[in-house]
């Protein structure tokens, strides 16, 4: 066994600097680093790209990094639910690339999986298309997209083992899975972190050679941003 | 006329036995609340499931579980979790029989406007572009004109467009039409609309083929 567990968060986030290129798991407030979140905060590392298909609260996710100036971009399918957001980016402050958010997953899948390319139909004639290769296949038009690069993912599961397997919950998979592998070093953060063979070969989502560091976070708040419920009666 | 629960009611009819169906916010969301239930069907949330069910019970919300509007939610028997790369997988692969989503604008040709407004926030794409870039059948649930009171249904899209030539019907508050390569052949209307008043309210080229019946929903 291979042993990818590392003490805690700021242990896991050693070798984080200025100007790199992150990706974070998570669709809205959902599955999100909320442990690498804080730490990223508290390192107070500066111009950094963010991959994430969203950008956070105000006060919470991404949110955090926007209050304290730290993302120089943002690499997102949508972004609506942040007036800080907003004010940085009419001001000029943050750059944004808004990216279909199918692309947006095969993009990390294909960088997870070694595909420095792949072709959608996704934003074909629209402006997502402008000043990228197009081709036909099959009497159909579709636009070349490229593999994203990037220095670290930052991915939350439910649990994992010190071999760095994991297994996720509900819809806190999401872009979770497509991150793992996809940077140079994948860091996972679990709700509970077990010795190896405490996990069922059978149940892995995705297998410990695409994680490099794995912790047990701590403090999940785990927001719900739109809570609907129905009556009883 | 049909306000926004009648424009659902109406789509609802569109779905059919055995159908996987997207749907996207606003409108769209309600057409779950009216499909009969004598029929057998899976509502797809880009975000990560299959077999969506209603909204959970008070006391019973789990912050991971999920729509693609962030609302909580539950699971019906026969529901499955996945990742956003194989979401999407089952849309741009066409295992997703129906979407329904919302525009800002509709073009004769099939265009789409739903995304952007410039010179407002803009808040992104969404999943909308992966959907209408690849479902085979797209059904529209939008007002016939908009707050300006300006059609909707245009001979070109003015605002920035979010996929080409890819819707194949709309239903709005006053019609139910479809996308023809000669423009919008008009199917049906609303109840205690003429075809005079859809015609007021359409700017792209509507086609009007002998006696135009009023929808029951």
């Amino acid at each position: 066994m291979i042993r990818k567990t590392v003490a805690d968060v700021k242990e896991a986030l050693i070798g984080v600097k200025d100007g790199m290129t992150f990706m974070l798991g998570g669709f809205g407030l959902c599955g999100i680093p909320e442990n690498a979140i804080s730490e990223l905060v508290r390192l107070g590392v500066k111009d950094i790209t963010c991959i994430s298909n969203n950008a956070g609260v105000d006060d919470f996710g991404l949110g955090l990094l926007l209050q304290k100036h730290q993302i120089k971009k943002m690499i997102s399918s949508y972004v609506g639910e942040n007036d800080e957001f907003e004010r940085q980016m009419l001001s000029g402050e943050l750059d944004v690339e808004l990216t279909p958010q199918g692309t947006l997953a095969e993009k990390c899948r294909a960088a997870q999986a070694g595909f420095p390319a792949f072709y959608t139909p996704a934003g074909y004639g629209t402006e997502v298309a402008e000043g990228k290769e197009t081709r036909e296949f099959n009497g159909k038009m579709y636009v070349l997209e490229q593999a994203f690069e990037a220095d670290f993912s930052f991915v939350k599961a439910w649990k994992g083992d010190e071999a760095g397997n994991l297994i996720f919950k509900g819809t806190a998979r999401n872009f979770n899975p497509c991150m793992c592998g996809a940077a140079k070093i994948t860091v996972a953060e679990v709700e509970e972190l077990v010795p190896a063979g405490g996990l069922d070969p059978n149940d892995i989502h995705i297998p410990g050679i695409f994680v490099q560091r794995i912790f047990q976070g701590v403090h999940f708040e785990k927001r719900i941003e739109q809570r609907t419920v129905r009556s009883r009666n | 006329m049909l306000d926004k629960i009648g424009i659902a009611k109406r789509i609802a009819k569109e779905v059919k036995d055995g159908y996987y169906v997207n749907l996207g916010i606003g409108i769209p969301t309600l057409v779950a609340n009216y499909v009969r239930d004598t029929i057998s069907v899976e509502f797809q949330s880009e975000n990560g499931v299959l077999g969506m069910g209603p909204f959970p019970y008070e006391g019973e919300e789990d912050a991971d579980i999920i729509n693609a509007g962030k609302q909580t939610i539950t699971t019906l028997p026969g529901a499955s979790f996945f990742d956003s790369a194989t979401s999407f997988g089952m849309i741009r692969g066409k295992h997703v029989d129906l979407t329904i989503l919302g525009a800002m604008e509709v073009a004769e040709n099939g265009d789409i406007a739903n995304w952007k407004i410039p010179g407002k926030m803009v808040k992104g794409m969404g999943g909308a572009m992966d959907l209408v870039a690849s479902a085979e059948n797209i059904i529209v649930a939008m007002m016939h004109t908009n707050k300006a009171g300006e059609s909707k249904l245009l001979k070109k899209c003015s605002l920035p467009l979010t996929g080409v030539g890819c819707v194949k019907k709309i239903v709005t508050n006053l019609a139910v039409l479809q996308v023809t390569p000669s423009g919008f052949l008009l199917i049906e209307r609303a109840p205690g609309v003429s075809v005079e008043d859809i015609k007021q309210a359409t700017e792209g080229t509507l086609i009007i083929k002998g006696d135009i019946p009023e929808m029951t929903v």
